[in-house]
């Protein structure tokens, strides 16, 4: 038995988690639709996606707390239903809400959790203090969990996570509702965390932290993954940098469009009411003889701005399309694509 | 961090199921959690104090008189039926403790630990033997006080507490199932209410069975519950072992094989 699990093992040692068409209903609700995840040892992945996309159910099905009604998924070549205990043996889930006893203090707690994990008592104590030490929490060890703040909670959360010191963790949305200050602790705990050898599968709604963190980025939208790749790989997806006009008088913008369309030889976009043409920048020499050309024309100008693509606009672009149905979330979106463009 | 770097998944020695001797383990790691939680929140422990003081002397005193013409006659009656009734009835406590504890994230963590399944039931259900045991202490206190003279003596005054705190234990599994399977906690309180009022007040617990209508007895004489307080009551006050000691120990050993894996199996399939 432990041969062909420890063979098995080796096979796949490249890759911590596979999961292949990935289904969960929740009654006639299908949260997670056919996801397909490759999740190469030793990286940090990342799940981006707006809220109830199937982010948390697709972590928790990876993660064995869910069992998935289509599909299956393994964890350094162990299936998550068939070899369930061995996958736990691999893994630490901190969840999107602390998975932590709160009323216990934080070192009642990691003792606890060390001993289940099979640590001696004296162990369990050493283990519970290093990690408290680490996560800078020594101070408040002794304090009952009620009144740790959501940092603490979170830190502690985490340390619980690494008792085993798991080569795979799983952090659904780790940084949620944290300030400024404590998210980039976060963020320094998550890279420590890597250089040790592990591999981390974090969920998130903040593009900016897929951006600084992952080394691979899947998008998920109502329960499907629409796009898979580096930041970089999903940022040149939606194309090159862009450039942004606004013109001083909006009578003149059709005239403008014509020749930016012209210069460029690309094709354009254009806000009416404010004035403003957007218009991809593959070549940004050709942008001089665009400004001659528009001041030949007798076209002013209010303002320009170069802007690189954002994964905000990745992510709009993308998810953008598939939610055509519902008109209400078509103009939320398209009012913030506006914005980004400002 | 910890500047050792982390064992691969490969080199790891990994098995694919819990032995008995780690799920008796996690089990008791699990136990000395819920004994924390009391000592944290002793204000839990409230029911099972004042409801066997409060119980005890109001159904001696109102019953006493009418039915065995006095107090200390019916000591012997009531104390080991009101010790059954008051036990039994904070077991349900049990399965509304859980259902709450189960709604925190804890919870998953527990789930994702390679620990065995039935070990955070298990080691909440063993924790709560302590609750079972100061009513039973307290309970059998109070009988004391009022003048109680077990003719069992102690020894096996205490060998009847320990049937019921067993037997409360075994029942425990039947609410911990309602509180795994129930949406909210007051749902599984008013549950178990149902299924426990009429089985405790339908047995020889407060009053003689030959007082009461034939159907009636009919159903008393099956009733688990009467069984039990019969044993007790052969226990404590004559000191002597019957058939309804062994009808009890069946009844608990039938609970927790139907009910322990029904409940697991509830647990895991909970989302």
């Amino acid at each position: 038995m432990d041969n062909r699990y420890g063979k098995a093992g080796s096979d796949q040692g490249e890759w911590a988690v596979e999961a292949h068409g990935l289904i969960k209903n929740f009654g006639s609700n299908r949260a997670v639709d056919g996801v397909d995840l490759k999740v190469r040892t030793g990286s940090i992945y990342g799940v981006l996606g707006p809220n109830g996309a199937g982010k948390t159910t697709t972590i928790r099905m990876l993660a064995t707390l869910l069992r998935p009604d289509g599909g299956s998924a393994r964890i350094f070549g162990h299936d998550v239903v068939k070899e369930s205990q061995i996958v736990r043996q691999l893994i630490g889930v901190t969840g999107q809400y602390a998975s932590v006893d709160e009323s216990l203090s934080a070192t009642e707690n990691l003792i606890i959790f060390s001993r289940l994990l099979g640590l001696t008592r004296s162990e369990a104590r050493r283990k519970a203090s290093d990690l408290l030490e680490e996560f800078g929490l020594t101070e408040a060890a002794s304090r009952p969990l009620k009144k740790f703040s959501g940092g603490m909670r979170r830190r502690l959360d985490l340390a619980a996570s690494l008792i085993a010191q798991p080569p795979l963790i799983f952090l659904d949305e780790p940084t949620t509702g944290l300030d400024p200050r404590t998210r980039a602790q976060m963020w320094d705990t998550i890279h420590r965390l890597v250089n040790t050898g592990s591999t981390v599968l974090l969920t998130t709604q903040y593009l900016d932290e897929a951006d600084q963190l992952a080394d691979r980025i899947a998008v998920i939208d109502r329960g499907r993954v629409v796009a898979e790749g580096t930041a970089d790989e999903l940022k040149s997806s939606v194309g090159s940098s862009s450039l942004h006009l606004r013109v001083q008088d909006t009578q003149d913008i059709q005239e403008a469009r014509h020749i930016v369309e012209q210069v460029l030889q690309v094709r354009s976009n254009v806000s009416a009411e404010a004035g403003r043409i957007t218009a991809p920048m593959a070549e940004a020499d050709l942008v001089t003889d665009l400004l001659i050309a528009l001041r030949s024309g007798g076209i002013h100008l209010a303002e320009i701005s170069v802007q690189k693509p954002t994964l905000d606009e990745v992510f709009l672009t993308i998810t953008g399309e598939g939610i055509q149905e519902t008109d209400s979330q078509v103009s939320g979106q398209s009012h913030v694509t506006e914005e980004v463009g400002v | 961090m910890s500047s050792t770097s982390i064992k691969p998944a490969s080199q790891r020695h990994l098995k694919n199921h819990t032995s008995i001797g780690q799920t008796i383990r996690n089990s008791l790691t699990m136990a000395y959690r819920g004994l924390l939680r009391i000592k944290r929140t002793p204000e839990q422990l409230f029911d099972v104090t004042f409801q066997p003081i409060i119980f005890t002397l109001m159904f001696t005193y109102i019953f006493g008189g009418a039915i065995s013409g006095n107090v200390i006659n019916y000591l012997p009656v009531i104390i080991p039926g009101i010790l059954v009734q008051t036990v039994i009835t904070t077991s349900i406590v049990t399965g509304v403790q859980l259902r709450e504890d189960m709604d925190k994230g804890v919870f998953d963590r527990f789930k994702s630990l390679p620990i065995a399944r039935i070990a955070p039931l298990a080691g909440a259900l063993l924790a709560d033997t302590i609750r079972y045991t100061i009513a039973t202490v307290l309970t059998l206190t109070m009988g004391y006080i009022m003048g109680y003279q077990p003719g069992g003596g102690l020894g096996y005054v205490a060998l009847a507490g320990v049937l019921v705190i067993v037997c409360s234990w075994a029942i425990s599994w039947i609410f911990a199932f309602f509180g795994v399977i129930a949406r909210t906690a007051s749902s599984v309180q008013g549950i178990s209410m149902i299924v426990l009022f009429p089985l405790t007040f339908l047995s020889n617990a407060f009053v003689p069975v030959d007082t009461m209508p034939g159907w009636l007895q009919w159903f008393v004489n099956i009733n688990p519950i009467s069984h039990l307080v019969t044993a007790v009551r052969d226990l404590a006050n004559h000191g002597t072992v019957g058939t309804d000691l062994t009808i009890s120990l069946i009844g608990v050993a039938v609970i927790v094989a139907v009910f322990a894996p029904l409940t697991v199996r509830a647990y895991m399939r909970r989302t």
